[in-house]
Protein backbone atom coordinates (compact mmCIF):
# COMPACT_ATOMS: atom_id res chain seq x y z
CA UNK A 1 0.00 0.00 0.00
CA UNK A 2 1.06 3.68 -1.07
CA UNK A 3 1.76 6.29 1.93
CA UNK A 4 1.33 5.88 5.46
CA UNK A 5 1.13 1.94 6.96
CA UNK A 6 -2.68 1.23 8.98
CA UNK A 7 -1.22 1.79 11.86
CA UNK A 8 -1.60 5.66 11.16
CA UNK A 9 -4.98 5.39 10.19
CA UNK A 10 -5.81 3.62 13.16
CA UNK A 11 -3.99 6.78 15.14
CA UNK A 12 -5.13 9.29 13.46
CA UNK A 13 -9.01 7.88 14.43
CA UNK A 14 -7.35 7.17 17.73
CA UNK A 15 -7.21 11.59 17.91
CA UNK A 16 -10.54 11.97 16.19
CA UNK A 17 -12.19 9.72 19.07
CA UNK A 18 -10.82 11.54 22.12
CA UNK A 19 -11.94 14.92 20.61
CA UNK A 20 -15.33 13.67 20.36
CA UNK A 21 -14.86 12.52 23.45
CA UNK A 22 -13.68 15.87 24.91
CA UNK A 23 -17.10 17.23 23.50
CA UNK A 24 -19.32 14.45 24.27
CA UNK A 25 -17.78 15.06 28.17
CA UNK A 26 -17.29 18.94 28.10
CA UNK A 27 -19.95 21.10 26.33
CA UNK A 28 -23.29 20.90 27.45
CA UNK A 29 -25.49 22.12 24.35
CA UNK A 30 -27.26 19.20 23.40
CA UNK A 31 -26.59 19.83 19.70
CA UNK A 32 -22.87 20.30 20.09
CA UNK A 33 -23.02 16.66 22.03
CA UNK A 34 -24.80 14.96 18.75
CA UNK A 35 -22.18 16.69 16.56
CA UNK A 36 -19.31 15.45 18.77
CA UNK A 37 -21.09 12.05 18.82
CA UNK A 38 -20.79 12.47 15.11
CA UNK A 39 -16.98 12.47 15.48
CA UNK A 40 -16.70 9.27 17.49
CA UNK A 41 -18.78 7.22 14.80
CA UNK A 42 -16.73 8.48 12.45
CA UNK A 43 -13.49 7.67 13.77
CA UNK A 44 -14.47 4.25 14.28
CA UNK A 45 -15.77 4.08 10.58
CA UNK A 46 -12.01 4.98 10.02
CA UNK A 47 -11.14 1.93 11.65
CA UNK A 48 -13.42 0.18 9.87
CA UNK A 49 -12.30 1.01 6.76
CA UNK A 50 -8.49 1.04 7.68
CA UNK A 51 -8.90 -2.92 8.74
CA UNK A 52 -11.06 -3.75 6.05
CA UNK A 53 -7.95 -2.21 3.78
CA UNK A 54 -5.47 -4.31 6.04
CA UNK A 55 -7.44 -8.02 5.62
CA UNK A 56 -8.64 -6.98 2.07
CA UNK A 57 -11.61 -8.12 3.11
CA UNK A 58 -15.44 -5.88 2.57
CA UNK A 59 -17.01 -6.68 5.59
CA UNK A 60 -15.61 -3.50 7.18
CA UNK A 61 -17.17 -1.35 4.66
CA UNK A 62 -20.39 -2.90 5.20
CA UNK A 63 -20.31 -2.62 8.41
CA UNK A 64 -19.23 0.93 7.80
CA UNK A 65 -22.21 1.83 5.86
CA UNK A 66 -24.81 0.23 8.52
CA UNK A 67 -22.87 2.29 11.11
CA UNK A 68 -23.75 5.44 9.02
CA UNK A 69 -26.88 4.33 9.09
CA UNK A 70 -27.43 3.84 12.39
CA UNK A 71 -26.02 7.07 12.90
CA UNK A 72 -28.40 8.81 10.60
CA UNK A 73 -31.15 6.88 12.79
CA UNK A 74 -29.51 8.33 16.29
CA UNK A 75 -29.39 12.06 14.53
CA UNK A 76 -33.09 11.89 13.44
CA UNK A 77 -34.39 10.71 17.17
CA UNK A 78 -31.40 13.60 18.68
CA UNK A 79 -32.46 16.54 17.17
CA UNK A 80 -36.46 15.83 17.66
CA UNK A 81 -35.68 15.46 21.29
CA UNK A 82 -33.65 19.02 20.51
CA UNK A 83 -36.72 20.28 18.89
CA UNK A 84 -39.50 19.11 21.59
CA UNK A 85 -37.24 20.81 24.19
CA UNK A 86 -36.68 23.79 22.23
CA UNK A 87 -40.72 24.16 21.46
CA UNK A 88 -41.28 23.63 25.46
CA UNK A 89 -38.73 26.65 25.85
CA UNK A 90 -36.64 24.25 28.30
CA UNK A 91 -33.12 25.30 28.27
CA UNK A 92 -30.66 23.57 25.97
CA UNK A 93 -28.02 22.70 28.75
CA UNK A 94 -27.98 19.13 29.92
CA UNK A 95 -26.75 19.95 33.32
CA UNK A 96 -30.54 21.54 33.80
CA UNK A 97 -32.14 18.78 32.21
CA UNK A 98 -32.55 17.50 35.52
CA UNK A 99 -36.36 16.70 35.71
CA UNK A 100 -36.53 12.96 35.11
CA UNK A 101 -33.55 12.61 38.14
CA UNK A 102 -33.94 10.10 40.25
CA UNK B 1 15.30 2.07 -11.77
CA UNK B 2 12.44 4.63 -13.17
CA UNK B 3 9.52 2.50 -12.00
CA UNK B 4 10.97 2.73 -8.83
CA UNK B 5 11.65 6.15 -8.29
CA UNK B 6 7.99 6.63 -9.65
CA UNK B 7 6.82 4.09 -6.85
CA UNK B 8 8.49 6.53 -4.15
CA UNK B 9 7.18 9.66 -5.60
CA UNK B 10 3.99 8.55 -5.59
CA UNK B 11 4.34 6.99 -2.04
CA UNK B 12 5.49 10.52 -0.89
CA UNK B 13 2.55 12.31 -2.79
CA UNK B 14 0.15 9.70 -0.57
CA UNK B 15 2.05 10.12 2.31
CA UNK B 16 0.99 13.84 1.96
CA UNK B 17 -2.47 13.92 0.89
CA UNK B 18 -2.43 11.96 4.34
CA UNK B 19 -0.76 14.71 6.32
CA UNK B 20 -3.16 17.12 5.07
CA UNK B 21 -6.35 15.63 5.05
CA UNK B 22 -5.38 14.07 8.94
CA UNK B 23 -4.57 17.34 9.91
CA UNK B 24 -7.60 18.95 8.26
CA UNK B 25 -10.00 16.14 9.87
CA UNK B 26 -8.34 16.43 13.40
CA UNK B 27 -8.30 20.98 13.41
CA UNK B 28 -11.87 20.78 12.25
CA UNK B 29 -12.62 17.93 15.24
CA UNK B 30 -11.38 20.77 17.39
CA UNK B 31 -13.69 23.25 15.40
CA UNK B 32 -16.56 21.21 16.08
CA UNK B 33 -15.90 20.85 19.79
CA UNK B 34 -14.93 24.44 20.84
CA UNK B 35 -17.17 26.64 18.59
CA UNK B 36 -19.83 28.50 20.87
CA UNK B 37 -22.07 28.65 18.11
CA UNK B 38 -23.57 24.84 17.42
CA UNK B 39 -24.11 26.82 13.70
CA UNK B 40 -20.50 26.96 13.29
CA UNK B 41 -19.48 23.57 14.71
CA UNK B 42 -22.18 22.15 12.19
CA UNK B 43 -20.31 24.00 9.41
CA UNK B 44 -17.15 22.59 10.85
CA UNK B 45 -18.26 18.96 10.95
CA UNK B 46 -18.89 19.56 7.07
CA UNK B 47 -14.72 19.86 6.67
CA UNK B 48 -13.93 16.73 8.49
CA UNK B 49 -16.61 14.54 6.82
CA UNK B 50 -14.60 15.82 3.63
CA UNK B 51 -11.47 15.13 5.27
CA UNK B 52 -12.53 11.89 6.26
CA UNK B 53 -13.85 11.28 2.68
CA UNK B 54 -10.04 11.77 1.34
CA UNK B 55 -8.99 9.16 3.73
CA UNK B 56 -11.41 6.71 2.86
CA UNK B 57 -10.46 7.12 -1.17
CA UNK B 58 -6.68 6.87 0.32
CA UNK B 59 -7.95 3.57 1.68
CA UNK B 60 -9.72 2.24 -1.50
CA UNK B 61 -13.14 2.43 0.24
CA UNK B 62 -14.86 4.47 -3.10
CA UNK B 63 -18.06 3.68 -2.38
CA UNK B 64 -17.93 4.52 0.99
CA UNK B 65 -16.49 7.74 0.27
CA UNK B 66 -19.25 8.31 -1.64
CA UNK B 67 -21.61 7.20 0.65
CA UNK B 68 -20.22 9.54 3.02
CA UNK B 69 -20.60 12.68 1.55
CA UNK B 70 -24.01 12.28 0.19
CA UNK B 71 -25.29 10.62 3.48
CA UNK B 72 -23.69 12.74 6.18
CA UNK B 73 -23.04 16.29 4.44
CA UNK B 74 -25.61 15.87 2.10
CA UNK B 75 -28.40 14.64 4.66
CA UNK B 76 -27.07 14.25 8.28
CA UNK B 77 -25.59 18.07 8.33
CA UNK B 78 -28.39 19.58 6.63
CA UNK B 79 -30.87 18.26 9.06
CA UNK B 80 -28.91 19.57 11.79
CA UNK B 81 -28.65 23.40 9.98
CA UNK B 82 -32.39 23.06 9.55
CA UNK B 83 -32.93 22.41 13.43
CA UNK B 84 -30.23 24.87 14.16
CA UNK B 85 -31.93 27.35 12.43
CA UNK B 86 -35.58 26.54 13.42
CA UNK B 87 -34.60 26.87 17.33
CA UNK B 88 -32.75 29.81 16.93
CA UNK B 89 -28.99 30.52 17.35
CA UNK B 90 -28.14 29.59 21.39
CA UNK B 91 -24.35 30.33 21.40
CA UNK B 92 -23.45 29.40 25.28
CA UNK B 93 -20.35 30.78 26.71
CA UNK B 94 -18.60 26.72 26.68
CA UNK B 95 -15.06 27.97 28.04
CA UNK B 96 -16.51 30.89 30.59
CA UNK B 97 -14.86 30.67 33.95
CA UNK B 98 -12.12 28.67 35.38
CA UNK B 99 -12.17 24.30 34.68
CA UNK B 100 -14.11 22.42 37.00
CA UNK B 101 -13.03 19.41 39.17
CA UNK B 102 -15.41 17.71 36.26
CA UNK B 103 -13.48 19.49 33.18
CA UNK B 104 -9.86 17.80 34.36
CA UNK B 105 -11.86 14.23 34.90
CA UNK B 106 -12.91 14.64 31.69
CA UNK B 107 -9.84 15.25 30.32
CA UNK B 108 -7.86 13.10 32.14
CA UNK B 109 -10.54 10.64 31.06
CA UNK B 110 -10.25 11.01 27.13
CA UNK B 111 -6.55 11.28 27.87
CA UNK B 112 -6.77 8.07 29.19
CA UNK B 113 -8.61 6.56 26.18
CA UNK B 114 -6.23 8.33 24.05
CA UNK B 115 -3.04 6.72 25.59
CA UNK B 116 -4.50 3.44 26.01
CA UNK B 117 -5.20 3.17 21.95
CA UNK B 118 -2.02 4.37 21.16
CA UNK B 119 -0.33 1.71 22.83
CA UNK B 120 -1.75 -1.00 21.73
CA UNK B 121 -1.78 0.50 18.00
CA UNK B 122 2.16 0.72 19.27
CA UNK B 123 2.87 -2.81 20.04
CA UNK B 124 0.93 -3.93 17.16
CA UNK B 125 2.65 -1.78 14.78
CA UNK B 126 6.00 -2.80 16.72
CA UNK B 127 5.19 -6.73 16.25
CA UNK B 128 4.46 -5.95 12.75
CA UNK B 129 1.03 -7.04 12.85
CA UNK B 130 -0.46 -3.08 10.98
CA UNK B 131 2.12 -2.96 8.16
CA UNK B 132 1.36 -5.32 5.94
CA UNK B 133 -1.61 -4.96 3.87
CA UNK B 134 -3.52 -7.46 1.98
CA UNK B 135 -3.07 -6.99 -1.90
CA UNK B 136 -6.05 -6.21 -3.35
CA UNK B 137 -7.91 -5.69 -6.97
CA UNK B 138 -8.70 -2.69 -8.70
CA UNK B 139 -12.53 -2.84 -7.86
CA UNK B 140 -12.04 -3.55 -4.13
CA UNK B 141 -13.99 -1.15 -2.42
CA UNK B 142 -16.63 -0.19 -5.22
CA UNK B 143 -20.04 -0.65 -5.44
CA UNK B 144 -20.61 -3.78 -7.49
CA UNK B 145 -18.42 -5.62 -4.50
CA UNK B 146 -20.30 -3.99 -1.93
CA UNK B 147 -23.70 -4.45 -3.52
CA UNK B 148 -22.95 -8.08 -3.88
CA UNK B 149 -22.01 -8.50 -0.10
CA UNK B 150 -24.73 -6.66 1.22
CA UNK B 151 -27.44 -8.96 -0.97
CA UNK B 152 -26.04 -12.17 -0.17
CA UNK B 153 -23.84 -12.47 3.00
CA UNK B 154 -25.44 -9.14 5.07
CA UNK B 155 -28.99 -9.45 3.93
CA UNK B 156 -30.24 -9.85 7.15
CA UNK B 157 -28.32 -6.49 8.44
CA UNK B 158 -29.56 -4.79 5.37
CA UNK B 159 -32.99 -5.55 6.24
CA UNK B 160 -32.79 -4.61 9.86
CA UNK B 161 -31.07 -1.31 8.44
CA UNK B 162 -34.39 -0.58 6.63
CA UNK B 163 -36.26 -1.11 10.06
CA UNK B 164 -34.00 0.98 12.23
CA UNK B 165 -34.65 3.88 10.02
CA UNK B 166 -38.44 3.36 9.44
CA UNK B 167 -38.37 3.23 13.24
CA UNK B 168 -36.21 6.25 13.27
CA UNK B 169 -38.46 8.32 10.95
CA UNK B 170 -41.43 7.13 12.76
CA UNK B 171 -39.86 8.15 16.46
CA UNK B 172 -38.98 11.79 15.19
CA UNK B 173 -42.38 12.40 13.66
CA UNK B 174 -43.62 11.58 16.84
CA UNK B 175 -41.35 13.49 19.01
CA UNK B 176 -42.12 16.38 16.91
CA UNK B 177 -46.49 16.02 16.76
CA UNK B 178 -46.06 15.57 20.49
CA UNK B 179 -44.45 18.93 21.18
CA UNK B 180 -47.43 20.92 19.55
CA UNK B 181 -50.17 19.36 21.01
CA UNK B 182 -48.33 20.29 24.05
CA UNK B 183 -47.95 23.79 23.24
CA UNK B 184 -52.44 23.86 22.19
CA UNK B 185 -52.89 22.67 25.96
CA UNK B 186 -50.90 25.30 27.17
CA UNK B 187 -52.48 28.10 25.51
CA UNK B 188 -55.81 27.17 26.67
Amino acid sequence: MLGPSVAWYLALAAFLFTVGALGVLLRRNPLIILLSLELMLNAANLTLIAFARQHGSLDGQIFALAVMAVAASEVVVGLGLVVAMARRNVALDTDRLTTLRG
Amino acid sequence: MTLVIAASASDVLVWIVWAVAGAACLLSAVAVVSFADPFYSALALIGNLASLAVLYLLLSAEFVAAAQVLIYAGAIVVMFLFVIAYIGGRADAPWAGTPSVQTWAAIAAAAAILVEVLVVIGIQAGGGELTTEADISGAFGGPAGIGELFLTDHLLAFEITSIVLLVAAVGGVILGSHARRFDEERER
